[in-house]
């Protein structure tokens, strides 16, 4: 049983770092997708910005799809009540996540105007919207979904899907999650863009992060009204996994800073998440995109990490069953099954973070507009 | 109560969406092997030749690897989106593989494919050559973990139900892996995948070689993908042979519907039927051609046994119905008042839920306790005659899929045999054969994939979850939304694919496709930083 706890809270962890990763790394894709409108005003500054994360979108794109397996793993439940709940914004995520990789290997190998710019608002559509309903999904699952369960199992949704896609603090959270993106691809095009590029991917990346950090403060502020979730009786973090006959769970608006009053420490990750916003955008005021860029993903681990530090242990709390809300201790897998996947983990991410790391290495570099543009093979 | 329509609609989404994916499966499999192969000629022996062959079916590659991967993403998310009982019931046993591949498998190729296709100015030879051969086995190995969780669709190793989660729980990882299904259809499907990438090459060094362009170039990618087709073809086929004797122990409903057996087929005569127009509704055929002495010794490899027939089988499943209502019934009792009596009547019973979880939809109001006497035969016939699969669909899709590799056999062997005599110029018919059949591989893994996934029906998870029982529980406005934006969605990118692949193939190795034009003079010098000049690539 001990085991039992400690890999659901490992697991818990480990979901973070995955949606950190997650975030920093298809978030930085996703903002240069979002700035390739505006960043690039020429056609070969246009291939340039790609051509900056060509090589990279790909793996950085494992993310997701990770992210996705482990859930649906470590977190059986919690995967198939989140992803039919949110059904309707899950298949627009879907849309804009199929449709990017498409125009990426596409957009360049046809030399015609319209042709490219179809593909280059394809671009902002599916770097924009995904980044906006990953934020709003955490704004969703903060405010609690509605949802119950059948004796079987099967979920039941309780609340129509455009209350999920137009909600204020959902909006925010939306907003935000896109701010934080295009800071961190305005960052890499600095990293590795040149001239005019990357004076303009300056600009709206300072701007992404100083919004980002003013929207970060609203909403800190803003979660002090709104309804948290809280269990009324006693929990045994070693429960069978089942969101069935659990103990009772109340709402009361304040409750998901508890754990901050509880353990003040806490109060450190949102300082940190606040640190890399501001910190990241005097960097790249002060023409520092490496420190910025570092800081940027400091920025995405901090939010996150504040997100689960007020949520522990609720993953997705039901606003109109709220005994039956998805929790740590009773929506993960088998004490077996989680142990397998984190010896496979253990293994794993750090031979994926090395040759991540060594294929960024063997790119780096500033990327000459020129070549782009003679090159056939590129972006 | 579970909306038949919803049912219907969301086993319409998967299998159109799981259809189009693998369109691009195999060819990634099979090309990313052979261009390993020719980059593996041109850094032993140098020849500028070999790495124009790799760079240009390099870029064919990377056209189909972009909407392969694309579309895979939403495999992944169906399950959850569209699937959520399944999801719930298999999770903690299913989900596990398929996190493994992107652990394993797919962070490792879609890193890797990044600097294979702008690597070639940054990497040495060797480099580079070792980053193509990881492409390729890790294509493979995301193949074989995909195929794992597939595997236990089929035959639900390594799990058991555990009544108080009310899900399968992952008991031996062991099993789940070395699944014999799951181990077979990985080698089946990926060696499948090397056949279409083969033909791809083929077919298209067979274009050029037809119309004299690019003769030196395409003769060597002719020859190459002729023996590693022929090979594969081979291969293929006594893998999907064992893959039958596979379905004979553990899915008899399955190997019965692709024979089209209503009887079953005693000792060694028993004919296999060559043709035949089986009808579900009469569950007889209207019309069949059999040869006798076959059926036996190809299916179960011996001439004395039974193989069960259609009618068999559904008189088993009648019994076993009758069990599995009583396990459904206690199970839903225990769920309710954790009483230790409940558990003891399902166990009893256990083996035997997904045929009660079956009953359901044919209870009234999908009630197994409003059951009464008088309606359990009917209950019980109908539910018998659910558990086959369409047994017109399975014989003609396993017949197509046979029939094609029978046919690549004969293409590649001649293919193989002019091309190592230097004669295939005199020879154009099977330059044209081999042009015409690019496509064929693929339509034969399509048809592979109804074999096996129809095949299934009407079961999940063979023998415990039905299809019908597995479903999210949408509304219909939910699955219109979502079909018809995957419908627009998808027809945009084959159209482009198709655009694009045409566009390439026509224009050859070595010939740019957008000409590169000089760069407008830019407002502030692009060279201006120290030390560009001298390392312009940089």
């Amino acid at each position: 049983m001990e085991l039992y706890i400690a890999l659901k809270i490992i697991w818990a962890l480990l979901l973070g770092v995955l949606l950190s990763g997650l975030a920093i790394m298809v978030g930085m894709d996703m903002g240069v997708g979002t700035l390739l409108r505006f960043v690039g005003k020429t056609d070969a500054e246009r291939r340039t910005s790609l051509a900056i994360i060509g090589p990279h979108w790909d793996g950085n794109q494992v993310w997701f799809i990770l992210g996705g397996g482990a859930i649906f793993a470590a977190f059986p439940t919690l995967y198939a009540t989140s992803f039919s709940t949110f059904y309707v914004v899950m298949i627009l995520l879907l849309f804009a996540m199929i449709l990017r990789p498409v125009a990426f290997e596409y957009r360049s190998k046809v030399d015609a105007r319209h042709w490219r710019a179809s593909w280059d608002w394809a671009f902002l559509v599916s770097g924009a919207l995904p980044m906006i309903i990953f934020g709003a999904a955490f704004g969703n699952v903060l405010q609690g979904v509605g949802f119950h369960f059948s004796w079987d199992g099967q979920y039941y949704q309780d609340e129509s899907f455009i209350w999920y896609l137009l909600n204020p603090f959902a909006l925010l959270c939306g907003v935000m999650s896109l701010a934080l993106a295009v800071y961190q691809g305005g960052a890499m095009l600095m990293i590795r863009g040149m001239g005019d590029l990357a004076a303009r991917a300056r600009r709206f990346a300072v701007a992404g992060g100083l919004l980002a950090l003013v929207l970060f403060v609203i909403g800190g502020v803003w979660i002090e009204f709104i309804k948290g979730f809280v269990f009324t009786q006693s929990v045994d973090p070693g429960m069978p996994a089942t969101p069935l006959g659990g103990p009772a769970v109340a709402m009361r608006a304040g409750a998901w800073l508890d754990n901050f009053h509880a353990h003040p420490l806490l109060w450190l990750l949102p300082a940190l998440g606040a640190c890399g916003m501001l910190g990241g955008s005097l960097a790249l005021l002060a023409r520092k995109p490496v420190l910025g860029w570092w800081l940027g993903a400091l920025a995405w681990i901090g939010t996150i990490a504040t997100v689960g530090g007020a949520m522990f242990p609720f993953l997705m709390p039901s606003s109109t069953t709220p005994a039956q809300s998805l929790t740590v201790w009773n929506a993960s897998g088998s004490a077996y099954n989680l142990g397998w996947m984190l010896g496979f983990a253990v293994v794993f991410v750090p031979i994926i973070v090395s040759y991540t790391g060594w294929a960024f290495r063997v790119m780096k570099g500033k990327v000459n507009p020129a070549t782009v543009v003679a090159d056939d093979h590129s972006y | 109560m579970i909306d038949p329509t919803v049912v219907n609609l969301s086993r319409l989404q998967f299998a159109l969406t799981a259809l189009y994916h693998f369109q691009f499966v195999p060819l990634t499999l099979g090309l990313s092997f052979i261009l390993a192969a020719m980059e593996t000629v041109y850094v032993i022996t140098g020849k500028q030749i070999y790495k124009d062959m790799t760079l240009f079916w390099g870029k064919l590659f990377g056209i189909n690897f972009a909407i392969g991967v694309a579309t895979g993403l939403t495999m992944e998310f169906e399950f959850g989106t569209n699937w959520s009982m399944y999801s719930h019931f298999v999770g903690d046993v299913f989900g596990t593989p398929l996190a493994i591949e992107g652990l394993m498998a797919f962070f490792m190729e879609s890193t890797f494919v990044g600097l294979m296709f702008f690597g070639w100015d940054r990497l040495s030879k060797p480099a580079h050559l070792a980053v193509t051969y990881i492409v390729a086995l890790a294509s493979n190995l995301s193949a074989l973990w995909i195929l794992i969780a597939n595997g236990f669709m089929q035959d639900p190793a390594g799990a058991r139900f555990d009544p108080t989660t009310m899900r399968m729980q992952f008991k031996s990882f062991s099993a789940l892996v070395f699944s014999p299904d799951a181990q077979a259809k990985f080698v089946h499907t990926s060696i499948a995948g090397y056949v279409s990438g083969a033909m791809f090459v083929m077919g298209i060094s067979a274009y050029y070689l037809l119309r004299k362009q690019h003769r030196e170039f395409a003769a060597r990618s002719f020859r190459i993908a002729a023996l590693f087709g022929l090979i594969s073809t081979l291969a293929v086929v006594t893998l999907g042979d064992a893959l039958g004797r596979m379905d004979d122990l553990l899915q008899p409903t399955k190997l019965a519907a692709m024979e089209g057996l209503w009887h079953s087929a005693k000792g060694p005569a028993a004919p296999w039927k060559l043709f035949a127009l089986p009808d579900d509704a009469k569950q007889r055929d209207a019309f069949s051609i059999g040869i006798p002495y076959v059926l036996t010794p190809l299916v179960a490899h011996e001439w004395n046994t039974t193989i069960p027939g259609i009618y068999a089988l559904e008189r088993a499943a009648k019994a076993k119905t009758v069990s599995g209502i009583k396990a459904i019934i206690a199970l839903k009792s225990f769920g309710a008042s954790h009483d230790p009596a409940a558990l003891a009547a399902f166990r009893k019973h256990e083996n035997d839920m997904g045929y009660g979880f079956l009953a359901q939809r044919y209870a009234p109001d999908q009630n197994l306790s409003a059951i009464t006497p008088a309606l359990l035969p009917a209950v019980l016939a109908k539910t018998a005659r659910a558990s086959i699969p369409n047994v017109f669909v399975e014989f003609w899709s396993f017949r197509i899929m046979v029939g094609l590799g029978v046919a690549f056999i004969v293409v590649f062997a001649f293919g193989a045999y002019y091309s190592l005599k230097n004669e295939l110029e005199k020879h154009p018919l099977v330059m044209k054969a081999a042009m015409l059949a690019i496509p064929l591989p693929i339509l034969a893994c399509e048809f592979g994939w109804v074999t096996a996934e129809n095949g299934r029906q009407p079961w999940t998870v063979y023998g415990w979850l039905p299809t019908f029982q597995s479903a999210s529980s949408h509304g219909i406005g939910y699955m219109i939304f979502s079909l018809v934006g995957f419908v627009l969605l998808y027809s945009l990118f084959i159209a482009a694919e198709l655009y694009l692949m045409f566009k390439y193939a026509r224009l050859g190795p070595g010939e740019h496709a957008v000409q590169p034009k000089p760069l407008p003079v830019p407002a502030r010098p692009v060279f201006g930083q120290p030390g560009y000049a001298n390392k312009p690539w940089q």
